[in-house]
């Protein structure tokens, strides 16, 4: 697949922005300038951009409580996100959601999600939505190795089977469902399951944006076309705990050292285009600098704007009543 | 203006509606029935025939038979929703919620405050409830009690097949989501129902009988129980009052608290257990917001805090009758000064 000099440039610039949102939350976290739970997709970001950089706006995505990345790959403002993380009156959801439910519905992110499983129901229905109107959009589940173990995730693995929904169903297997290994929660395989509602299954090597982009492409135009649903399963990591604050005792001593040296999506990426020529570590790090200013706007915007106050509590919970 | 059942004026406002929004359509197990199968298609239309003919009027393509799979069709229905449909759809027995409870409550009743009020999610969800069809414990319970709880959702209980074919169309209309619950006893009951659309809307109650001496507050086919109570204590010397407040959420509670300041005295009917439940909650208003008009102790009838029977020598000693009814109004009324 030829890829054009600003698709890689804007697919690099996505990932770092994911990278360095995240760095930056694990900080601020630990500076006790956010409240709440928050988990870090620091390590997983080929996964988010390799999809999402194909998808526009009549695409929806569906995200887990490890959304950030989702949110941004799927061109979420970056600014309103941060504020929503500071739970900040203008914020992305007005600071009432918060970093679990970060939400765009104009931009085709129809959420993170507290609920482990609780997205997969939610895309079928974007995706009989798509289906119905004739948009020709699609509607991809993103889930982890913990989701696709919950009844919600299989009855819509079938449900999309059954009404040949335009869905990819992402099980962004990161090897731990909280601190419990996937190896040993997980029956059977994600791929046996795939074949088992009928639908075609891919394993993804998640560190690998291009092997990510090629995969979704082959179940997105499958989608498009009408030949229904399709699942990835994407292996990859992350660089941080289940939550901020965990401690990680569950992990091999060294292991996430050992992943940011040798599984690292941005450097794997950056290898790749710079060996063939496609784009130089000049331009490279140019992005990385643009993003690295984005990111402390967006802090300094977060930490800047005003507080939601008691007229806002009651607010937004009706249309009309 | 025709004779027609309950469920012919729920079908017939579902119909109106699909046929001025094409954006409304219907989902649910059975809905059209037979699918796939290889006789009859459109076999059931519900498990009850509510939704039968509307697959051929409007195609499969509008009314979808699911798989039996509740979680993922009512989270279908909400993701619809989000995305720009009008589903209806529709979860057989209200006791089956316990299986889908995650994508109603978490997700649906949620996303509009949670985005931060840029979400709007216009999704009914049908549902059959109570007791009296000797279906016993897991077919056959109220459970209105717990959506009224959910921030986000409107609950409505139409207690006629008037009020069922202008709560619907309001239902199908209203931005936010709606549990629509339909009592299975009353599907075969009549009553003059107009041809044309017409909506009631949410959270104003409608006066069955108006007297001076008591008000009873009563929720869907309890409503008939107490105007049958109403009626009795009539013939007695007593006149009383009789509110359906249509939707539990949201509420009529002015409505409510003006009767109980002009009779003083309150019985709530509710076919729900008694803890938590709709008759505590309407003992709660008004017991906050009007002790001083109160001239008795409220009294509430409501089902015991069993589960519901099967023997029908059981359950017909479950459900509240208009005996009960009576005899509390009579309670609260006795010695009365005025």
């Amino acid at each position: 697949m030829q890829h054009s000099r600003q698709f890689l440039l804007d697919s690099y610039r996505s990932m770092a922005t994911i990278r360095r949102f995240e760095d930056r939350v694990h900080d601020e976290f630990s500076g006790g300038k956010i409240p709440g739970f928050v988990h870090l997709y620091a390590g997983e970001e080929a996964s988010a951009v390799g999809v999402c950089s194909q998808l526009g706006v009549r695409d929806v995505i569906a995200s887990t409580h490890r959304g950030h990345g989702h949110c941004i790959a799927k061109g979420c403002d970056v600014v309103s996100m941060m504020k929503e993380i500071y739970g900040r009156r203008d914020g992305l959801c007005g600071g009432k959601g918060g970093s679990m439910h970060i939400a765009d519905i104009a931009k085709g992110m129809l959420g993170a999600n507290g609920i482990v499983g609780g997205g997969p129901p939610l895309i079928c229905g974007a995706a009989l939505t798509a289906k119905y109107l004739k948009t020709g959009g699609v509607a991809v589940a993103f889930v982890g190795d913990g989701g696709s173990n919950q009844g919600t995730t299989l009855e819509s693995y079938n449900l999309a089977k059954v009404w040949q929904l335009p869905v990819i169903f992402v099980v962004e297997d990161n090897g731990y469902a909280e601190s419990t290994a996937s190896a040993w929660s997980v029956g059977g395989s994600q791929l046996g399951r795939a074949a088992g509602f009928g639908m075609p299954g891919i394993e993804v090597d998640g560190f690998d944006f291009f092997a990510v982009y090629d995969a979704a492409r082959e179940a997105i135009e499958r989608a498009r076309e009408g030949g229904g649903p399709s699942l990835m399963h994407v292996q990859l990591s992350r660089y941080y705990g289940h939550f901020e604050g965990d401690a990680m005792t569950y992990r091999a001593p060294g292991e996430v050292a050992k992943l940011r040296e040798e599984k690292d999506s941005l450097k794997i990426f950056r290898k790749q285009v710079t060996s063939a020529g496609l784009l130089d570590h000049g331009e490279i790090d140019a992005v990385g600098d643009e993003v690295a200013k984005l990111i402390d706007e967006a802090v300094a915007a977060a930490e800047a704007a005003a507080m939601p106050g008691e007229v806002d509590l009651a607010t937004d919970v009706y249309l009309r009543y | 203006m025709s004779k027609k059942s309950y469920r012919e004026a729920i079908r017939d406002a579902i119909a109106s509606e699909m046929r001025r929004d094409p954006r409304v359509i219907v989902m649910g197990e059975d809905n059209a029935g037979g699918a796939g199968a290889p006789g009859e298609t459109d076999a059931w239309g519900g498990v009850l025939g509510v939704t039968k003919g509307l697959q051929p009027e409007f195609g499969a393509d509008r009314v979808l038979d699911t798989p039996i799979s509740e979680s993922a069709f009512i989270g279908a229905a909400a993701g619809a929703a989000a995305t720009g449909l009008r589903p209806v759809a529709e979860l057989m027995f209200v006791d089956f919620m316990g299986v889908c409870f995650d994508q109603i409550f978490n997700q649906a009743a949620k996303f509009r405050y949670m985005f931060g009020g840029r979400a709007v999610t216009p999704l009914v969800i049908r549902t059959m409830y109570g007791a009296g069809f000797r279906a016993a414990s897991q077919h056959s319970q109220c459970l209105y009690p717990l959506f009224t709880h959910i921030p986000g959702l409107k609950v409505v209980l139409p207690s006629s097949p008037y009020d069922a074919k202008g709560l619907m169309i309001q239902a199908i209309r209203d931005d936010d989501p709606v549990i629509f619950f339909e009592h299975k006893v009353m599907y075969d009951e009549t009553a003059e129902v107009p041809d044309e659309s017409y909506t009631i809307p949410f959270g104003e109650a409608n006066l069955t009988r108006e007297g001076r001496d008591a008000t009873i507050v009563a929720f869907g086919r309890m409503v008939n129980f107490a105007n049958q109570a109403a009626d009795e204590l009539k013939r007695e010397g007593l006149s009383v009052t009789v509110i359906d407040p249509r939707t539990t959420s949201p509420l009529d509670a002015e409505t409510i608290l003006d009767s109980v300041a002009e009779t003083g005295r309150l019985v709530v009917v509710d076919e729900s257990h008694p803890r938590c439940s709709m008759a505590a909650d309407i003992a709660r208003l008004v017991a906050e917001e009007a002790f001083d008009h109160l001239k008795a102790p409220i009294r509430t009838v409501t089902a015991p805090h069993t589960p519901v029977p099967f023997s029908p020598a059981l359950e017909d000693i479950y459900i509240p009758t208009p005996k009960k009814i009576r005899d509390a109004v009579l309670a609260v009324t006795r010695g009365r000064s005025s």
